[in-house]
């Protein structure tokens, strides 16, 4: 045989395996053709491929066996079990980037379904890699390799502990400030499922100093960008007074409420949940919060969305009004309580009028003057009535329930239409 | 019983003997007594008589701090504790800042949504426009009016005049496709001493098809990319031989300290000349190629056809004979 003959077989070889590889890989994008590659077990083969010579095989094969993963946690475990991480992670140190995406990728699709998947990700000593990938050059190299990341820390705070130890935070910090918006985006979520856990390792997000540069971003026009940093802030900003006065002082208000004016319902939701979260700590941050004028911004967002969104805006009243009777002589003052009494009595959902309720409670019981004004808005009987309702949890009549009321109609006296 | 009355009786009786026998120290001794007595309660008098005014001056002094009390508790808390008029003003400032704050949120809402009627409005114009530019053919002509120019309108369309302003969109060119690192065709690229040199751009498909019965393209494609086969001539030189001697003679002119002949020692007085060996002074040296030869003269010749050879020819000779075309042939 000639030369010639010989090389074609394996160029033969090699366009059969592309072809193959390339057709699983779009088969993989649809959730109907899934289970019958599972059957015909598609995922030894493509261990195999993922250690072929070829370059864009292995990328192809990489790409595949992480959509594979991607869509239900059996496939992902399989690929834990046929020990496939070690070699992904491995390559992952020394391929050119469209490898590294790929193999990003599927580390990130692993991850993402249970905690005990992603330990086995940082068992394999794959936090390293991404974190070496985080300094690459190529935006969507440093992208792949934080959202993996971010799937990694969400489950819970062991794993967020493992992350911080393996230094991602600075790197995080530093891919913030990139020009490129869906970098900045998955590098929000990141720090954001960082933080959520513990006090701790919100404060190892902030001494990065985080907290600037993501309030800087507030203004930026893109709105699943804002949606993303204002859930950073509210994760940072829960755990103490502390955290919520470090927020604080990176000057976000009053910008934070032009947030709860947009158009996004998750960028306003969010937006109610930050400032709930500054306010609840001290009777000072709810007056600082108050003095600029953010009472009335929740009220209106409370008046212009429906449903879930409604609900932090709600919790923040009833904290505010919490604190002092002066702050809830503020609350009731920016007409608070018609808005309030409105979604008691017109939303569907148990846990919202159990909240509604509350912040009522909250308003109303510090003098009669106050119990006055809840009263004046009929809101007695709507809340008699969601009592007596058998079809209400028990939260909410626990929480309707409220000894007060009759303490204070009593001192008002007949004024009062009381039940 | 008896007795005890006879005890009592007999004690009176006995007081009353004393007291009639002893009526004069009695008398005496009562107004000591009484004197005694009443010296005694003046002085309880003055003391009942202190405690009473210093009771009243204590309870005097009690209420008027009371009232000083009241008057600074009640200062006390109106300033400090419960400002009324204080929380009031911060009601008021509260309130005017919601306001405030209220008009500079609708502002910007308004302003976002006009920002956005306008990109959509720019987004339709140059869509628009694009149509127009797409569709310019449906301009209306000098015989036919177009769509947009109905004859029974008082004035044409403004998609008309939009469409007479439109500049017509050229043919795209074909675009040569960026080929990514993904496909197999660039990995046999680069091996390309053995694949066959591709182009990009396919050729035109509406040529009329070639007619005729056609050669193999195995073979077609072996002729036409047939590998070099130098001749031995151009593989090998001949005259290595001579440029061997050429070198040798150079890399020794090298190691020459001076051009001229050395003289020898022995004759240095004697000055002779030096005289080289029958080698070297010979004026005979190989003979050169073109002189092995004759030039030809057809009219000399004695046959028209070639010498026949005795012993084989070397590769020189290969191609004499076997050439394409017959040009330069014997006749």
């Amino acid at each position: 045989m000639s030369q010639r003959q010989v090389l074609q077989v394996f160029e033969q070889y090699q366009k059969a395996r592309t072809q193959f590889v390339q057709m699983v890989a779009e088969l993989a994008t649809r959730p109907q053709n899934i289970e019958t590659l599972q059957n015909a077990g598609v995922m030894s083969l493509l261990r195999t491929l993922l250690l072929d010579v070829v370059p864009t095989i292995q990328q192809t094969a990489a790409l595949a066996l992480g959509r594979l993963a991607n869509y239900n946690d059996d496939l992902a475990e399989a690929v834990v079990k046929c020990d496939i991480l070690p070699q992904l992670v491995y390559s992952l140190a020394e391929q050119n980037r469209f490898y590294k995406k790929a193999a990003a990728f599927v580390l990130r699709a692993v991850g993402k379904h249970s905690p005990q998947l992603a330990q086995a990700i940082v068992d394999c000593g794959a936090l390293d890699t991404l974190v070496i990938c985080l300094e690459d050059f190529d935006p969507g190299v440093k992208e792949a390799a934080a959202w993996a990341l971010r799937y990694i820390a969400r489950h819970n705070a062991e794993l967020s502990q493992a992350v911080v130890d393996a230094g991602a935070v600075p790197l995080l910090v530093l891919c913030i400030q990139e020009p490129e918006i869906a970098l900045k985006r998955i590098a929000a979520s990141a720090l954001s499922d960082i933080a959520k856990h513990s006090p701790e390792l919100a404060q190892t997000v902030v001494d990065a100093g985080a907290v600037a540069h993501l309030a800087q971003m507030i203004l930026n026009p893109d709105a699943k960008l804002k949606h993303q940093i204002l859930s950073a802030l509210s994760q940072v900003s829960k755990h103490s007074v502390d955290l919520a006065e470090m927020v604080v002082e990176a000057e976000i208000f009053p910008v934070v409420l032009t947030c709860l004016k947009d158009k996004d319902e998750y960028v306003k939701k969010n937006a109610s949940t930050l400032i709930r979260e500054i306010a609840k700590h001290t009777p000072e941050l709810s007056q600082l919060v108050v003095n600029a004028g953010g009472v009335a911004a929740v009220i209106d967002c409370i008046g212009s969305c429906k449903g879930n969104t409604r609900l932090p805006g709600i919790m923040m009243l009833g904290y505010v009004a919490a604190h002092s009777e002066n702050l809830a002589m503020a609350v009731i003052i920016s007409k608070g309580v018609p808005q309030l009494s409105v979604c008691l009595s017109e939303e569907p959902e148990d846990h919202i009028k159990a909240a509604a309720a509350w912040a009522l409670g909250q308003i109303g019981r510090h003098t009669p003057e106050h119990a006055r004004a809840v009263a004046v808005t009929n809101a007695l009987p709507v809340l008699l009535s969601l009592y007596m309702s058998t079809e209400s949890s028990e939260d909410l009549q626990v929480k309707v329930l409220l000894p007060w009321i009759f303490r204070y109609t009593s001192a008002e006296g007949g004024q009062l239409s009381t039940t | 019983m008896a007795t005890l009355a006879r005890l009592q009786a007999r004690s009176s009786t006995v007081g009353n003997q004393y007291y009639f026998r002893n009526r004069h120290l009695n008398r005496i001794v009562t107004v000591i007594q009484k004197w005694w007595r009443s010296f005694l309660g003046r002085k309880q008098y003055q003391l009942t008589v202190q405690v009473a005014y210093y009771t009243m001056m204590m309870n005097l002094y009690n209420a008027m701090a009371v009232r000083i009390q009241r008057r600074w508790r009640g200062y006390r808390v109106r300033k400090y504790l419960f400002n009324y008029y204080y929380l009031k003003e911060y009601l008021k400032v509260v309130s005017e800042t919601n306001d405030a704050i209220r008009k500079a949120l609708e502002e910007f809402a308004e302003m976002k949504e006009r920002e956005e009627k306008k990109a959509n409005h720019e987004r339709e114009e140059k869509k628009r426009d694009y149509q127009a530019r797409k569709m310019h053919y449906l301009l209306s002509t000098k015989q036919i009016p177009g769509i947009y120019n109905s004859p029974f309108r008082k004035e044409p369309d403004p998609r008309e005049l939009q469409l007479q302003k439109a500049k017509p969109l050229t043919h795209r060119r074909p675009k040569v496709k960026q080929k990514d690192s993904t496909s197999l065709t660039d990995w046999l690229a680069c091996t390309s001493t053995r694949s066959f040199p591709r182009s990009e751009i396919l050729p035109p498909i509406n040529r009329k098809q070639c007619q005729g019965p056609f050669r193999d393209i195995t073979e077609v494609l072996e002729q036409r990319y047939k590998p070099l086969e130098p001749t031995l001539r151009v593989a090998e030189p001949i005259d290595e031989l001579k440029l061997a001697r050429e070198e040798l003679r150079r890399e020794e002119w090298l190691r020459n300290v001076n051009d001229n002949m050395f003289l020898p020692f022995s004759s240095y007085h004697k000055n002779e000349k030096y005289i080289p060996s029958m080698h070297l002074s010979s004026k005979y040296a190989p003979i050169s190629y073109k002189e092995q030869f004759r030039s030809e003269n057809p009219k000399k010749w004695i046959c028209d056809k070639d010498f026949q050879t005795v012993l084989p020819s070397f590769e020189l000779f290969s191609k004499y004979g076997k050439l394409y075309s017959k040009a330069g042939q014997i006749v």
